[in-house]
């Protein structure tokens, strides 16, 4: 089943919104932006919805930017120290704060519902049929594991692979978080996904990729001296691809089963996994 | 809140001889006006030291890896040979945060501004309590020497970042424990500080002095000291347990099962990870606002002066810092968005966080609505204040976008939140403090500060300074994470080294700018006019005496307050201020003109 992302009802000023901003921004989605001022590439299906929100966001506070910039510096030019100006006395005018806090208010509150209908696409719903990875982070490396031939997680056929994460495009994946020793956070780019790995703690973020590619994963939370040096490798392979690399993973690890079986300390699973680095990618 | 003061009996006569001895002078002194001076020799220096280590930083990150040749000698198990290793380049940035936060910004608006202006301008004669403000002084010196010493200890000074996230901060070298313990200390000079503010200003003002004819600046330390007495026991607690998590083998924030480098770590079970989250962040985002009221409180002061003109809504000023005050404990969850906190959670902190920015936004316009119409001098310190308010949107803007759950599902911990934090806190509360010595200076020193060269650090510190911070937000968007040694291991990011390039290159000139500054400073101290007492024609309290001040702030009695600290060109009125302490009627020959 192909998981949609359903918008409610009342959606349509968020709609018109995405849209106007994604027409205002269409000279960047043409690469007239240089490519510091433009998001990465999108590479899931809520990608958009992110950013059309950072978009709509950067929009909104760019205007109330410039207009404030600009009020600023016209006042500072047309109210400057001359002979004879005399400054007008006024402590205030309860109509403008009354204007002045109701309009920044309702502002704000209309990006928090906009926001909140994103996040739960994301965080709070899970979709029902997805393709489930378990992750563990550790200093400094991601471990991954797929439920292998049975499909079942914590059996001795599931598949590990190290700082390798393979899914095909098209079919939701949910993966499910935690760490050996201190706070990771699994970072993807170009899919704006961030989750954080927390040791004691299952965290579960989903994504689905809308193209096949590689990218790289980053550990976004502080964990140690090696934690620039913690990056895995993203491969979104075609269903086809996908389904070769799982029976390739399934055979090289059915072969050296009584190492993977044991799976007791964490040098175990590195050293079996290390020596495969190069064969995955 | 009492509509009048009713004046203590210290008010009245000098019950406290002035000392003579160079010890009771010029190091124990009781004096709130030393101790604010001491506050600020300490902020400064702290800020050089902080600022050095962002040097560091960015020279790493401008040329990753590129050896730097003296650094081998000075540091040489951080750098051997020059070379930055990647443990060291953690302790920098942890380093640099944390005193910044605590051992500079702090002290300087808190410690030194607080504490030399706040007295006389609610017309007291001292702090409430002076021996606890010189203990908090000296409790807040142990702490400085202990985080320094902390870089000289076997495996260097902290590495976990300022947050301290545990569990990394629990498995951490001893650095960490002496981190623990600075803060400790500084926590409870900082405690201290706050008891004596509220009481202070609540029991000691001169007559007249209601709460709504109190400067801004007193108004925004109430609020700040009302924060800090709030927060501050929380931080203290979390880093008393987190001190026990790593000394006495208590397990606060460590669950069962971590394996350390392969080795199950034996003192795990029980605890927590995201509890130290919870506590440091309760603690840690009204820190933000404590960090950046003063800096509102003294724009706010100085604003009117160099427009000539009354703030602009006073009662709303004053109304949003206590707005500030009690939303500021309803959003640490915004830090946590991606934490692994339960996501409902996540949407109540996302409004919450978004309605906080009404009571700066409602600030803003009020600063606009003071300059217009206004009669504005371009002095040193209204230039700083201007730019506080133009960068202040900027930081305040930019929280918009981390503040919506899920554009921070893309940009928490990456660059774009180096850049809001530096546009708060420099853009922010450096601009304000600069902005604050240079109007108080004269009071402090009695003499004035070079305005060529007031000036010129302002337009060299205003343009790198942009040209340093805002560069953050467009690498935060291509998803450069922050806290990274070397960004060049990824494909995705080997395209910005040359904005980085930029960004140091920058940063070394405004570090050299300040050089003017600190010329400025001490050259003035003896060859700067001599002030008088109220060189800006300003109204509030601490302009009627001399500069500086003497024993106990004013000679003969306490004045008597009989209007707002801003009533700037009233009509009918012969000159373009009337000082608080003023009789009403025509206006008398000014005494101290």
């Amino acid at each position: 089943m192909k998981h949609t992302i359903r918008l409610p009802g009342a959606a349509r000023l968020f709609r018109a919104a995405l849209f106007f901003s994604a027409a205002a921004l269409a000279p960047a989605a043409a690469g007239a932006l240089p490519f510091w001022l433009r998001l990465p590439e999108q590479a899931s299906t809520y990608a958009p919805e992110v950013d059309g929100i950072f978009h709509l966001i950067m929009w909104i506070t760019g205007v109330i930017f410039v207009v404030v910039e600009l009020v600023l510096l016209a006042f500072l030019w047309k109210y400057r120290h001359r002979e004879g100006r005399v400054a007008t006395y006024t402590h205030g005018n309860n109509r403008l704060e009354v204007i002045w806090t109701i309009v920044p208010a309702l502002i704000c509150v209309m990006l928090a519902l906009l926001s909140r209908r994103v996040w739960e696409t994301i965080k709070e719903k899970m979709p029902h049929e997805a393709l489930e990875i378990h992750v563990t982070g550790e200093q400094f490396a991601w471990n991954f594991r797929y439920a292998g031939p049975d499909g079942k997680f914590d059996t001795p056929d599931d598949i590990l692979t190290l700082n390798q994460l393979h899914f095909p495009v098209g079919k939701p994946v949910i993966v499910t978080l935690t760490s050996k020793d201190v706070i990771h956070s699994f970072f993807l780019p170009e899919f704006r996904v961030k989750q954080d790995a927390v040791p004691g703690m299952k965290t579960r973020i989903w994504f689905e990729g809308n193209k096949v590619g590689h990218w790289e994963i980053a550990c976004a939370e502080l964990c140690g001296l090696g934690h620039y040096r913690m990056k895995g490798f993203v491969m979104v392979d075609t269903p086809a691809d996908y389904e070769k690399w799982l029976a390739e993973q399934a055979s090289a690890q059915a072969a050296e089963q009584p190492k993977t079986a044991a799976e007791g300390g964490p040098e175990q699973t590195q050293a079996a996994a290390s020596p495969q680095k190069g064969g995955n990618s | 809140m009492s509509t009048a003061a009713k004046p203590l009996e210290v008010h009245h006569a000098g019950v406290h001889a002035a000392p003579t001895s160079f010890w009771r002078k010029y190091v124990f002194s009781l004096d709130h006006k030393v101790i604010g001076r001491q506050y600020m020799f300490y902020a400064l220096a702290m800020l050089v030291v902080g600022g050095l280590l962002a040097t560091l930083v960015r020279y790493q990150l401008a040329w990753p890896g590129r050896p730097l040749a003296f650094m081998g000698k000075l540091a040489p198990e951080g750098m051997p040979g020059g070379q930055m290793l990647p443990e060291y380049y953690n302790s920098l940035f942890t380093m640099h945060a944390t005193i910044m936060i605590f051992f500079a910004v702090m002290p300087l608006l808190i410690g030194a501004f607080g504490n030399f202006v706040m007295p006389i301008q609610i017309g007291a004669r001292d702090m409430a309590f002076p021996k606890l403000n010189m203990a908090s002084f000296w409790v807040a010196v142990p702490a400085a020497v202990i985080i320094i010493w902390s870089f000289f200890v076997t495996g260097g000074a902290a590495a976990g970042g300022w947050t301290a996230y545990a569990p990394l901060s629990a498995i951490q070298p001893k650095g960490q424990t002496l981190w623990l313990i600075s803060l400790l200390f500084l926590g409870l000079s900082s405690l201290l500080t706050a008891v004596n503010f509220l009481t202070t200003i609540i029991n000691m003002r001169a007559p007249g002095m209601t709460f709504f004819r109190m400067p801004l600046t007193t108004w925004s330390l109430f609020i700040t000291a009302l924060l800090l007495l709030l927060a501050l026991p929380v931080l203290s607690a979390a880093l008393i347990m987190l001190l026990f998590d790593r000394i006495l083998g208590t397990t606060f924030f460590l669950p069962a099962g971590l394996v350390i480098s392969g080795q199950p770590w034996t003192n795990a079970g029980g605890g927590q990870v995201l509890l130290w989250q919870h506590l440091f962040w309760f603690f840690g985002h009204p820190e933000v606002y404590i960090m950046i009221l003063p800096a509102m409180g003294i724009t706010s002061e100085i604003l009117p002066v160099f427009s000539r003109k009354p703030i602009f809504g006073y009662r709303a000023m004053a109304y949003s810092m206590c707005g500030i005050a009690g939303l500021g404990f309803i959003v640490w969850g915004h830090h946590m968005f991606q934490s692994g906190m339960n996501p409902i959670l996540g949407t109540t902190f996302m409004i919450s966080t978004m309605v906080i920015a009404v009571p700066s936004a409602i600030k803003t316009f009020n600063w606009l609505g003071t300059l217009w119409g206004g009669n504005i001098r371009f002095t040193t310190p209204m230039l700083n204040a201007l730019s506080f308010v133009s960068m202040f949107v900027i930081g305040g803007l930019s929280g918009i976008f981390m503040a919506s759950t899920p554009v921070d599902i893309f940009i928490h911990d990456t660059y774009f939140i180096v850049g809001h934090i530096h546009y708060v806190l420099f853009g922010g509360s450096l601009f304000g403090a600069f902005a604050g010595l240079y109007f108080w200076y004269p009071k402090m020193f009695g003499r004035m500060m070079n305005e060529t060269w007031g000036k010129i650090h302002w337009a060299i510190t205003f343009v790198t300074f942009n040209l340093v911070f805002f560069p953050m937000h467009f690498l935060g968007m291509r998803g450069m994470p922050r806290r990274i040694y070397d960004y060049s291991q990824y494909t995705h990011l080997k395209g910005l080294q040359p904005m980085n390039e930029m960004m140091t290159i920058a940063l070394f000139v405004l570090g050299a700018a300040q050089v003017i500054l600190v010329l400025n400073f001490f050259l003035s101290m003896r060859r700067g006019p001599v002030a008088g007492p109220n060189p800006w024609h300003a109204n509030t309290l601490e302009w009627m005496t001399a500069s500086p001040p003497p024993h106990e702030n004013f000679t003969g009695r306490i004045p008597a307050v009989y209007r707002g600290p801003y009533e700037f060109s009233a009509p009918g009125h012969g000159s373009d201020y009337w000082p608080q302490w003023e009789p009403p009627g025509p206006a008398p020959a000014k005494t101290h003109a």
